[in-house]
């Protein structure tokens, strides 16, 4: 008799754990949290997703880059939960979105960041303002000499079109004006950030979390004010002329788990990562 | 030539007739024959619905400059020939694409210039001069230099090319078409050496013996008669090389700095047309005139690529007949 109980014990037992076991992993195959976006947010996003996946092992979290339009794309398509931006989202976008899953994006904003200027080491440049940043990114300015440097030329550099900081330094900076020709545009913040590290003519501009080898120029709003650095404080009191908000885009408010995640983010602890990272927090 | 002469026919029709009653094994092993026929023919096709499936989807996806009146107002064959600015995003996209023309132009002319001399006499030497230890060990070698990955040679550009080459000529610019000809050049030389090896080699030993017993020495024979014998085929390997060249995304994504200029100076930064759509090609509305732009720019790649592949498989045909005639 007790045998045949421990043996039924036994069996359930091993058929329950079969149980957790298939209801442990079905969700963890099936439903991957993908987020993907922002080539400025993928650094943040793939440590809130390590930190966040230690936590909670039931859940998997996929980040990928590409580029704020690319994310806010595979949002409309369908093909990724979370969209990660580094600018807010196109009227049209949301246009889009409304047509195919009848709401627009749902927004959080999950970080805040300082667009920064980079020179390098060596420049003798220490500050500039916004007049002089849009006069060396059209073109009007070509030597150093013309904005307090010494006489040698500029070698601008940049982001690709597709990027959301190209949108962003184009539309707040350059007040909507072409950018000049002679601006060399590279594949990523980290190559534009290699290229100023070697060239002692150059600058750039950039996440503030990606400075390994640059020096950050000060930045005033015009020729009257003080040189303001891209730091925490600045930027969360909005004394840093070049900052932005950084967003998670979902098709509609969270549930489930990626409204733990997004939770999550925007938690002390997801927050102190956007500060490790080198970002600002969202409040 | 193989076929039978029509009187053996009848006498085989009935001996194939006895194959009723062969036995099982023999019958396996045909019907075996026949699926692993059937199976690299599938093969050999696959390849080819491939390049015609990407030849259609990207004319097709290239059409509307042509025939959308929406896109033609911001991008049609005039519209490219407009402006020589090429900023295609913005409140009045401007879609020229001279500079990319230019660019291009420039970085396979630069690359060439570099590629083709390294890669030319470095088969000669492994051909004609080295001991054959020697040349078994440079061969693969140089052919490692292909297995690189692109991404990599154009990073090796980006960070330590770049600076050399601007303490060499004191270039204003660090990211130029020479800094990206030369690091486009490193990625095509095995092409053109491999190919101009093999032609080499393909030259009868009679050619060369001929050569010396009349006196010339051992350069006189590789430069006036194995070279040229082989220039066929070597000139289809530069061919080869030229068509990558055209086509390369990566090393100059990377390397060239893509600011899109005119100018015929190899000092400034370039942009090319493979490097516009691999930067661009990930953010554009689909189907609009910046999409549709970006594929009639890989038509004319392909195009490109295609003609000059025809030219160089022509010109191995070449090689081939006057080698097989000798």
């Amino acid at each position: 008799m007790r045998g045949s109980q421990l043996r039924t014990l036994k069996c359930s037992a091993v058929a329950a754990l079969a149980l957790l076991a298939v209801a442990g992993c079905t969700p963890r195959r099936a439903a991957p949290v993908t987020v993907k976006g922002s080539d400025t947010m993928v650094i943040l996003g793939q440590r809130w997703a390590e930190t966040y996946m230690a936590a909670h092992p039931g859940t998997i979290i996929q980040v990928t880059g590409g580029g704020s339009g690319t994310g806010i794309a595979a949002l409309i398509n369908g093909t990724t939960d979370i969209c990660q931006s580094s600018r807010p989202i196109k009227e049209d976008e949301n246009k889009q979105l409304v047509a195919k899953f009848g709401a627009p994006a749902h927004e959080v904003v999950v970080a805040k960041d300082g667009l920064a200027i980079y020179l390098h080491d060596s420049n003798l440049v220490q500050e500039l303002d916004l007049a002089q940043l849009k006069a060396i990114y059209t073109g009007a300015v070509t030597n150093w000499k013309a904005v307090g440097g010494p006489d040698a030329p500029i070698t601008v550099y940049g982001r690709e079109n597709s990027s959301g900081t190209y949108e962003y330094f184009k539309e707040h900076i350059l007040g909507g004006a072409d950018f000049a020709a002679t601006v060399q545009t590279l594949p990523g913040t980290a190559a534009v950030v290699n290229a100023v590290a070697q060239d002692p003519r150059g600058i750039g501009y950039g996440g503030a979390a990606y400075a390994k080898g640059v020096r950050y120029c000060a930045v005033k709003m015009d020729a009257a004010t003080a040189g303001v650095q891209p730091t925490a404080e600045n930027v969360n009191a909005g004394r840093y002329p070049i900052s932005r908000a950084l967003y998670f885009y979902l098709r509609t408010a969270p549930a489930g788990p990626i409204k733990e995640f997004v939770d999550y983010t925007l938690s002390a602890e997801g927050q102190k990562l956007v500060t490790e990272v080198g970002y600002f927090p969202a409040q | 030539m193989t076929v039978p002469p029509a009187a053996s026919r009848p006498a085989l029709a009935p001996l194939r007739h006895v194959g009723v009653g062969e036995s099982p094994r023999r019958r396996a092993q045909r019907l075996r024959e026949r699926v692993i026929s059937a199976l690299l023919r599938a093969c050999a096709f696959t390849g080819v619905a491939g390049l015609l499936l990407i030849m259609v989807f990207v004319f097709r996806e290239a059409l509307p400059v042509f025939l959308d009146p929406e896109v033609k107002k911001e991008a049609s064959l005039s519209a490219f020939f407009a402006t020589g600015m090429w900023q295609p995003v913005g409140d009045v996209p401007k879609y020229g694409i001279a500079p990319l023309l230019i660019g291009t132009l420039k970085v396979v002319v630069a690359a060439m210039v570099f590629a083709v001399p390294l890669g030319v006499m470095a088969a000669v030497f492994a051909s004609e001069f080295a001991k054959p230890a020697l040349r078994e060990a440079l061969k693969p070698v140089i052919e490692i230099l292909a297995g690189i990955p692109s991404v990599v040679l154009g990073f090796f550009a980006l960070i330590v090319l770049a600076s050399w080459l601007q303490a060499v000529t004191g270039a204003v610019s660090r990211l130029n078409a020479l800094n990206a000809g030369v690091a486009l050049g490193l990625g095509i030389i095995p092409t053109v050496f491999t190919v101009s090896e093999d032609a080499l080699r393909a030259v009868p030993r009679s050619y060369r013996e001929a050569s010396l017993a009349l006196g010339a020495s051992r350069w006189q024979t590789a430069w006036f008669v194995t070279l040229p014998a082989a220039g066929a085929g070597v000139m289809a390997g530069i061919l080869l090389g030229l068509a990558r060249a055209v086509g390369e995304t990566m090393i100059v994504l990377m390397a060239s700095g893509n600011a899109a200029i005119i100018s015929g100076n190899i000092f400034d930064s370039v942009r090319t047309l493979s490097a516009s759509i691999a930067a661009e090609l990930a953010e554009v509305v689909f189907g609009g005139p910046h999409y549709s732009t970006l594929f009639f720019l890989g038509g004319l790649l392909f195009v490109m690529t295609f003609g000059i592949n025809v030219v160089a498989g022509l010109f191995v045909e070449r090689l081939r007949r006057q080698l097989g005639g000798a």
